[in-house]
Parts: structure tokens; C-alpha cells; sequence
């Protein structure tokens, strides 16, 4: 009885998270552009998602973004952990602190004050300052990830390594980067995940005719959502599924998969 | 250590990007129009206006928020963390997968949900119901802000629980403590710095939210982001803005020294969401 009330709560909890989804890729074959009636099956979103210029650039342009800034945050971010990890006293603390502001600051307030920031230096809202501020806030999310893998470390190691005459730059390719492996794979994914979903910032630094997918949703929902989304978000959503599914059957180790 | 120089390329870009812009945001704060130097009229302005109110409200919507999604994620972290680990895996799996669809859409699917006449009021209706005021409310902002940030109270709950060395557990049981003491006296504070990590995590986000509130709330019911977005992107008011910004991170850098407190754990960052 008690189990099946269990499994019951664990169903409705999941309800609720997917109806939303359920919802979205129900009524993108819907053949009515209102959104709440159904009125017969059609796939001719699909068709008019493919000719839609506004919600197909701003699609690329999200994972475009997505991919350069998890590229150099992750860069970034390693190295930054690996030099935060070596360092001392109030100079380590000063650092990580500063680090934690845009983890902890309300996402307006980040993306505000890099607003501010590229009007000071009159840059135009566009690709850059998008690329930029996605950069900005989702470095201290790598750092984050990859400090307790290095915690984990064993500090002897690369000195080990170098007192046997290996160069630091080859201790740093052949013994740290292997040890933090795992936190640098899941620091990058986070870095991904975040990217992809921010409205927020991309809303305040964005211009000049580039949007991300969230900025072109959020204007579109003023004056009536194309179903050609619904369509786009069935794709996304069916894609991740595919590729939940292979890494699911290639990883053998389930731990692995945790970390994920 | 030669490796501390790798920290430098950070150092520069953290002092460009983190720094500077904060300082910038505070220094907007202190002007104000042409006045030569600097002044708290920003300040006083908003702590006088009606801003303060919707601020006061803000702060109630995203309490209730984190309590709902403590109530409803706490059950659902603990009950996923006793399953066979593969089971445990897909269901961690379940909660995080949502995140990577778009959330703006997500939340438009529940204006569609929520429309008056949307799917909830259809289906009342087939059983003869008068609709119900549903979108636009407080409650719809509560249930778009629930719905987004949920899997941000449970996993780091799950994580935490998860970790407990089953060992404990074990020696509970053979010394005599019930299901239900076992969970009080020891799962429950241990889980502690997940729930703070938990309640952190929902309530930033939920008081600073906008677009949750302009989707679902229409524009019946801001909250300060709404107002803050207002500021620099409609009015262009951005001394006014940057103060209430200023503001804001006050309050949530209080919140957070509050919450530290209570974190009686080692690590200072608790469960941690990943």
C-alpha cells in the first residue's frame, strides 16, 4: 500500500515535470494554429520549421553559442582550478570568492552589470558580447566542478612526476589532466546545459539581429507562438532521447553515467 | 608551484568580467541625472515608491515557491535515492532531462495549460464546469516558478542522501530505532546541507525571476525583475535599475550568510548540484 502511494507521488512528480512537453509535441501536430484545439493531424509544422529563417538562425545561433562558450569556459575553467588549486591563504580565498559571485548573484544582476560593462566600452550588443557573458557566467561553474576533483588527487603525484625530470607542462597533460578527467567532462556538460537554456543574460546582451532560441520565444509569445516551435522543441527533445539512449547503451560503468 | 601562474589568465578575465561590472553597476547606482558626484537618491527613490511593495511581494512569491518545491522535492529526492542504483540512475535522469529542453518553452507550454481556454479548463468543462481564472494569478506564477526550479531542489537533496553510508542506517535498525526515527534522527539532518543547497538554488532564481512572471503573470503582477528589466530595457532609467540591482544582491547575499549558518557541514558549499 505505502510502496504504491510511493510510486504513485514519484508518477505525478513526473507528470507535472513533462506535461509541458507532452503538451508541446502533442499540438505540433496539430493541424489548427490555435494553439488549445485540436483539430486533426498534420505535419506541415515541420515543413514551415524548415522554411522559418527567424526560429532556424536563432536555433544555430543558440548552439553556436553553446558550443564556443563550453570550448573556451572549459579551457578557461581547467586551467583556472588547476592554478586556484595551487594557490595560498587569503590570495586562493579572495579568488574563489569572486568566483562564487556569479553562481550566487540572481541572473538579472549578472547579466546587468556585463551589460553595463560593454556599454562602457561601447561594444554593440551582438554575437560577442552574447559569447562573452556566456563565457563569463558559466567559467565559474567549471572551476566549481573541477576543485574537488583535484582535492581528490593525491598532491604527490605530480611531484612525483617532476621530480623524475618531466616537465611541468608534460605533468600537466600526462598526470593532472587524466586525474581530473571526469570533473573537466561533467564541468564541460554543465557549462553546455547552462548555455543552452540562459535567457536572461542572452536577453540583456543581445542585438543587432541575433537571437538566441529563448530571446525569439520570449518576443514571440507577446504576439502569438508559431506551432513551427513546437515542432523545432519535438526535434530537440527526440534528439536528446536518441542520444541519452546510445550513451546509455555504450557506458558500462553506471557510476560513470552519474556523473553525467 | 609553477602551476598557481595557470590561474592567472582567470585572475584577468575574472577582474574584467566580474569585477569591473559589479563596481560599474554600483557606481550607476550613486548617480543620478547630471548631479556632480555622489548621491543616494536612487536609493531613497525605490525604498519610497510603490517598488518596495512589489519587492515585499517578490520575496513572498519566491518563499512560497521554495517551500512548495521543499515539500514536493524532498519526498521525491529521498524515495528515488532507496532505489536499485539503475533504477536510481534513469530516475535522476528524468528530472534533469526537462532542463535541456528549452524552459521558455516549457513555460509557454503552461500558458497553454493554464490559458482560460486552455487544457485544465477543457477538460472542467466536460464535465460541465464553470472555467477557471487560473492564468494570470500569483498561482500560475507560483506553479511556472515550482515547475522550473524543482529539479534544482531535488537534486541536491538526492545527491546528499545518496551519500549517507548505508553502514548508519544499518546500525540504527540492529539498536533498536524505528523506520520513522532512523529518518529523523538520522537521514534527516544529515541531509541538511542538501536542503540549504536546495532552498538556495530555488529561491535565487525565484526572486529574481522575470520572464516566469511576464509569461504566466501577464502583466497583472510584477515582480522586481519585471521591474528591473523595465528599468533598462523600457524606461532606460539605468541609475534606477542598477540601485535596485544593487538592492537585490544585497538581500541575497544576506540570505546567503543566513543560510551558511545553518550549515553545520565542513564543505561550505553543501550538497552541491552536480
Amino acid at each position: 500500500m505505502v510502496k504504491k502511494l510511493k510510486n504513485l507521488y514519484i508518477f505525478l512528480v513526473f507528470l507535472f515535470l513533462y506535461a509541458p512537453i507532452i503538451f508541446l509535441m502533442i499540438f505540433s501536430f496539430n493541424n489548427s494554429k490555435l494553439k488549445t484545439t485540436w483539430s486533426g493531424f498534420t505535419l506541415k509544422w515541420y515543413e514551415e520549421l524548415f522554411k522559418n529563417e527567424e526560429i532556424l538562425s536563432s536555433f544555430s545561433n543558440t548552439i553556436i553559442i553553446a558550443i564556443l562558450a563550453t570550448l573556451v569556459a572549459t579551457a578557461l575553467g581547467t586551467m583556472a582550478a588547476i592554478g586556484i588549486y595551487y594557490m595560498k591563504n587569503w590570495k586562493k580565498s579572495l579568488v574563489l570568492n569572486v568566483n562564487y559571485i556569479p553562481v550566487l548573484n540572481p541572473d538579472i544582476v549578472t547579466a546587468v552589470s556585463v551589460m553595463v560593462l560593454f556599454r562602457l566600452v561601447s561594444m554593440e550588443n551582438g554575437f560577442i558580447t552574447v559569447l562573452l557573458s556566456h563565457i563569463m557566467f558559466t567559467t565559474p561553474y567549471v572551476v566549481l566542478t573541477i576543485l574537488p576533483k583535484l582535492k581528490q588527487m593525491s598532491k604527490s603525484l605530480p611531484e612525483a612526476a617532476m621530480d623524475l625530470g618531466a616537465t611541468p607542462f608534460y605533468t600537466f597533460r600526462k598526470i593532472i589532466i587524466p586525474e581530473i578527467k571526469t570533473g573537466i567532462i561533467s564541468g564541460a556538460v554543465l557549462a553546455f546545459t547552462l548555455s543552452l537554456d540562459d535567457f536572461v543574460v542572452s536577453y540583456f546582451t543581445t542585438g543587432n539581429g541575433f537571437n538566441t532560441l529563448s530571446v525569439t520565444v520570449y518576443s514571440m509569445a507577446r504576439r502569438g507562438i508559431n506551432p513551427a516551435i513546437n515542432a523545432l522543441s519535438t526535434l530537440m527533445f527526440l534528439a536528446i532521447l536518441i542520444l541519452l539512449f546510445i550513451v546509455y547503451k555504450t557506458s558500462k560503468d553506471p557510476e560513470d553515467e552519474k556523473n553525467l | 608551484m609553477r602551476f598557481r601562474k595557470l590561474a592567472y589568465p582567470y585572475i584577468i578575465w575574472i577582474s574584467i568580467f566580474i569585477i569591473i561590472p559589479i563596481i560599474m553597476v554600483l557606481y550607476y547606482a550613486l548617480k543620478s541625472g547630471e548631479i556632480a558626484g555622489f548621491t543616494l537618491d536612487n536609493f531613497i527613490k525605490f525604498f519610497k515608491s510603490i517598488n518596495l511593495r512589489v519587492f515585499y511581494n517578490s520575496i513572498k512569491i519566491a518563499f512560497v515557491c521554495t517551500i512548495v518545491c521543499l515539500i514536493i522535492g524532498y519526498p521525491m529526492a529521498y524515495w528515488i535515492s532507496k532505489l536499485s542504483l539503475r533504477k536510481r540512475s534513469i530516475m535522476i535522469l528524468l528530472v534533469i532531462l526537462p532542463m535541456w529542453m528549452n524552459f521558455l518553452l516549457r513555460t509557454y507550454a503552461w500558458m497553454n495549460i493554464l490559458a482560460t481556454n486552455g487544457i485544465i479548463n477543457n477538460f472542467l468543462g466536460l464535465f460541465g464546469m464553470e472555467p477557471l481564472n487560473l492564468i494570470y494569478t500569483k498561482g500560475a506564477i507560483i506553479v511556472g516558478m515550482v515547475y522550473n526550479f524543482l529539479p534544482f531542489m531535488i537534486l541536491p537533496i538526492y545527491t546528499v542522501i545518496e551519500k549517507i553510508d548505508n553502514s548508519l542506517l544499518e546500525a540504527s535498525a540492529d539498536l533498536g530505532a524505528t523506520q520513522m526515527q532512523t529518518f529523523w534522527k538520522i537521514i534527516f539532518p544529515m541531509s541538511l546541507p542538501g536542503v540549504i543547497t536546495g532552498i538556495t538554488m530555488v529561491f535565487i532564481p525565484a526572486i529574481s525571476t522575470f520572464e516566469i512572471s511576464a509569461l504566466l503573470g501577464g502583466n497583472k503582477i510584477n515582480l522586481i525583475g519585471n521591474v528591473i528589466e523595465n528599468q533598462f530595457r523600457v524606461v532606460g532609467d539605468w541609475n534606477y535599475g542598477s540601485a535596485i540591482s544593487m538592492v537585490l544582491m544585497a538581500i541575497i547575499l544576506i540570505i546567503m550568510m543566513i543560510t551558511n549558518k545553518f550549515d553545520s557541514s565542513e564543505e561550505k558549499t553543501g550538497g552541491g548540484l552536480w
